[in-house]
C-alpha cells in the first residue's frame, strides 16, 4: 500500500507559538473512540477551538479570519505525550501538509512520518523569524522542499535545512510503504526465529 | 570496549539492519488494546494479510471500560462499540483477548508483567506511550502508533533506528514518605519534560536497586514524560524472584535456561552512555506537580515559581499552564483544597501501591469535601485486594475500591473530573484535560494522594508520618 506522498510545497502558515503542545491538546482522549481514521480534523485542538457549548472560541488561531495554510507552525517538543497516532489523523485531515516546530516529540514525529505528514525541526531562531514574518503579515508564506531538504520563507529569502532519516524521505517521495518494505525480508524473520 | 544493558537486548533482537535504514527489530511480545488497534486491523483486511504471530500477540480492553458494573453492557455506545470492534478482530484474527469480565483483564501494562509475559531481555511494544513500563524488568519497551501497530501484527517486526543511551543513576537513602513515584517526579522536574527526547534510559544506583518491582514499573513508566523512548533496570534477584512462579513464566530446565541468559544482561563496567546524570535521593521530597505538563513538579513545601525567573519566549506558555490549574506565581500548594482524588493508572495501581495506601489510611476517613476512587490495575490486583480484606479498609475510609481500568487517568471512559476541579492523581499526566475537559490535575505518589484524601488538602505526608511515630 502507497504511503502519502510529500515532495515540495508552498503556502501560507498557521502560527501557534505555544510550546510543550502534547497530543491530548491536538486530539482529546474522548474523540478517540472511533475506529476508521477518518473525521478527526473536526475535533483537531478541540478544547481550545471550542467551548463547552461548541462555539468557536475567537481567539484561537484557527478561528482567525486572516490565518490560514497548509503549514502549522508550533512551539518547541510539539506532540509530546501519549502515543495516539490520532493526533497526526486529525492534523493531516484538518487539511496540514506539513508541521514546523523546533523539537519534536519521537513517537509524533513517527507517527507523522508514516501518514505523509512532514515534521520539519527547525532552529529556535528560524522558528523565530517564521513567526516574526506571520505575525508581520498573516499571507507570509513558506516554502518547503523535501529532496534538498530545506525551509525557505518565502518574503526574506531566509533558508535553513531539515534533517530528515534517508529512509523515510524515500518512503515520502516515491509513496513507499514500512510493510511491504519488512516484508520483502520475510525470509529473514523466519531464519532468525529458527536461529533463536 | 563494553556495551550497554540496552545495547545487548536490542543486538539481540535486530533481523536485518543495513546502511541508510532504520533495524528490522524483532519484537517478542506485542500488546494491544481497544483504542489503538481498529485501525490496524482494518489495515491488515485491505491488504489481505494475516496476523504474523497471533500467538506472541495479547489483547484486553483497559482505556474505554467503565469501573463499575463491568458485568453489565457498557452503557455509552461508540464506547460498546469500540470494545466490540476489539473483540471481533481477535476473533477473527486469532489473538487471545483477556477482555472485560477475563479473569486476566486489566491495564496492559499491568497484565503483561503479573502474568509473566514481560520478562528480562525481551521486547514488547503496545499502541500506548506507557508500554515503557515493562523495561522494568531490564526489557527493551516502547509506545507506538496505529501504523506500526499494523506493522507489528502484519510481521512481528518493527523498523526502528537505534536511540541513543542515557544513564540516570540515584543514589542514597529516601526520607521516610518518599517513594518512586517521588523519584521519577523529581527526575523529570529537573530534565524537564523533553529532557529524555531521543534516549533510551537505563536508571541504576543503590536507590534504584533498592526498590520493588512495582516501584521499578512506576519510575520506568515515566520516562516517557520526559520525552524518552523508554526506560529500563538491570535485571537481579529482585526481578527474577518476582518473575518466578507466574501464570507464563518459563518452567523447569527452561526457567534455568532463561535465568541463566539473565544474569547476562547489565551494562558492561566500561560500556560507554551519551549522558549520564546522577541524582542524591536525600534530595528528593514528597513531589507533586502544579502545571501542565509532568515536568512542572515541586517538591511539595515548596513553592510555584515566578513567571520572570523563565525566559521571555516561555512566559507565555507558563502562564498559560498557571491560568489553566488556577494558580499564580509563587503560591504554595501545600493546605490548597482538593475535591477528588484519583489513585490507579499503570503508574500507581498495583497490589503494592493499594496495601501501602490502605496500610495508611486504615483508621481513618476521608474529608467531606473530597472524592475519592481507588481503581486497581487488573482483575487479579482487585482479588487479591479483597483476598487480603483491603476493600474494607477502603470503604471504611471512604476510598471505594472500583474494578480495573484506565478510569481517570484519562478522559474517555465514564470516569472523568468535572471541569475547574482539583483531583490529586497517582496518574503519570497533568496535561490541559487530561482527567475531563477543564479538570486540574496534580500528580502524586500514592501515599501523598491517600494523605490529601484525609484532609481535603493538598498535604505532606512526612507531617503525619512523624505525627504517627509519635502516639
Ligand atoms: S492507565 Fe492511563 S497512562 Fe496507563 S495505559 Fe491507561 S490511559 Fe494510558
Amino acid at each position: 500500500m502507497a504511503t502519502k506522498i510529500f515532495k515540495h510545497i508552498q503556502t501560507s502558515v498557521v502560527p501557534l507559538p505555544i510550546e510543550n503542545i502534547d497530543t491530548d491538546q491536538i486530539i482529546p482522549a474522548r474523540f478517540l473512540k472511533a475506529t476508521t481514521r477518518d473525521g478527526f480534523g473536526n475535533n483537531l485542538f478541540r478544547d481550545w477551538r471550542f467551548d463547552e457549548n461548541d462555539n468557536p472560541k475567537a481567539d484561537f488561531v484557527l478561528n482567525h479570519p486572516t490565518f490560514s495554510g497548509k503549514v502549522l507552525v508550533a512551539g518547541k517538543n510539539f506532540g509530546c505525550g501519549s502515543s495516539r497516532e490520532h493526533a497526526a489523523w486529525a492534523i493531516s485531515d484538518y487539511g496540514f501538509d506539513a508541521v514546523v516546530s523546533s523539537f519534536f516529540a519521537d513517537i509524533f514525529k513517527g507517527n507523522a512520518l508514516n501518514n505523509g505528514l512532514l515534521p520539519v525541526q527547525v532552529s529556535d531562531d528560524f522558528l523565530k523569524k517564521i513567526f516574526d514574518a506571520v505575525y508581520a503579515d498573516h499571507k507570509a508564506e513558506v516554502e518547503i522542499d523535501l529532496e534538498s531538504q530545506t525551509i525557505t520563507i518565502s518574503s526574506t529569502g531566509e533558508k535553513e535545512s531539515f534533517e530528515i532519516n534517508p529512509y523515510k524521505k524515500a518512503c515520502l517521495i516515491n509513496g513507499y510503504d514500512d510493510i511491504d518494505y519488512i516484508l520483502s525480508q520475510k525470509g529473514k524473520i523466519e531464519e532468525f526465529e529458527l536461529a533463536r | 570496549m563494553g556495551q550497554t544493558l540496552f545495547d545487548k537486548i536490542w543486538d539481540a533482537h535486530v533481523v536485518s539492519s543495513s546502511e541508510g535504514f532504520p533495524d528490522i527489530l524483532y519484537i517478542d511480545t506485542h500488546f494491544i488494546h481497544e483504542v489503538t488497534s481498529p485501525q490496524a486491523f482494518d489495515g491488515l483486511r485491505q491488504r489481505g494479510l494475516p496476523v504474523f504471530r497471533p500467538k506472541q500477540t495479547v489483547a484486553t480492553a483497559d482505556h474505554n471500560v467503565p469501573t463499575i458494573d463491568q458485568h453489565l453492557p457498557i452503557k455509552e455506545e461508540l464506547s460498546r462499540y469500540q470494545v466490540d470492534m476489539l473483540t471481533k478482530n481477535c476473533k477473527e484474527f486469532g489473538v487471545e483477548l483477556y477482555g472485560l469480565g477475563h479473569p486476566y483483564q486489566g491495564i496492559v501494562h499491568v497484565i503483561g508483567p503479573e502474568l509473566g509475559i514481560t520478562r528480562p531481555g525481551g521486547t514488547y511494544v503496545c499502541g500506548d506511550s506507557h508500554t515503557s513500563t515493562h523495561g522494568a524488568f531490564g526489557a527493551i519497551a516502547f509506545g507506538i502508533g496505529t501504523s506500526q501497530v499494523e506493522q507489528v501484527l502484519a510481521t512481528q517486526c518493527l523498523l526502528q533506528s537505534r536511540p541513543k543511551r542515557m544513564k540516570i543513576e540515584v543514589n542514597g537513602k529516601l526520607q521516610k514518605g518518599v517513594g518512586a513515584k517521588d523519584i521519577i517526579l523529581y527526575i523529570i522536574a529537573q530534565i524537564s519534560a523533553a529532557g529524555g527526547t531521543g534516549y533510551a534510559v537505563e536508571y541504576a544506583g543503590d536507590t534504584i536497586r533498592s526498590l520493588s518491582m512495582e516501584g521499578r514499573m512506576t519510575i520506568c513508566n515515566m520516562s516517557i514524560e520526559m520525552g524518552a523512548r523508554c526506560g529500563l533496570i538491570a535485571p537481579d534477584e529482585t526481578t527474577i524472584n518476582y518473575v518466578k512462579g507466574r501464570e507464563f513464566a518459563p518452567k523447569g530446565e527452561e526457567w534455568d535456561k532463561a535465568v541463566a541468559y539473565w544474569k547476562t544482561l547489565y551494562s558492561d563496567a566500561d560500556a560507554s552512555f551519551d549522558e549520564v546524570l546522577s541524582f542524591k535521593a536525600e534530595d528528593i521530597e514528597p513531589m507533586i506537580t502544579y502545571g501542565t505538563n509532568p515536568g512542572m513538579g515541586i517538591g511539595v513545601t515548596q513553592h510555584v515559581p515566578e513567571t520572570a525567573s523563565f525566559e521571555a519566549k516561555e512566559q507565555g506558555s507558563y502562564k498559560k499552564a498557571l491560568d489553566y490549574m488556577g494558580l499564580h506565581d509563587d503560591e504554595t500548594l501545600l493546605g490548597k483544597p482538593i475535591d477528588y482524588v484519583f489513585i490507579g493508572s499503570c503508574t500507581n495501581s498495583r497490589i503494592e501501591d493499594l496495601r501501602q495506601v490502605a496500610e495508611f489510611v486504615k483508621g481513618k476517613h476521608k474529608a467531606d469535601n473530597v472524592t475519592v476512587w481507588v481503581v486497581p490495575g487488573s482483575k487479579q490486583v482487585q482479588q487479591q485486594a479483597i483476598a487480603e480484606g483491603l476493600d474494607k479498609i477502603f470503604d471504611a475510609a471512604g476510598f471505594p475500591l472500583r474494578e480495573p481500568g484506565c478510569s481517570a487517568c484519562l478522559g474517555m471512559n465514564e470516569d472523568k473530573i468535572p471541569a475547574g476541579k482539583y483531583c490529586v492523581s497517582t496518574s503519570n499526566r497533568n496535561f490541559e484535560g487530561r482527567q475531563g475537559p477543564n479538570s486540574r490535575t496534580f500528580l502524586a505518589s500514592p501515599l501523598t494522594a491517600a494523605a490529601s484524601a484525609i484532609t481535603g488538602v493538598v498535604t505532606d505526608i512526612r507531617e503525619f508520618l512523624k505525627e504517627e511515630e509519635l502516639v
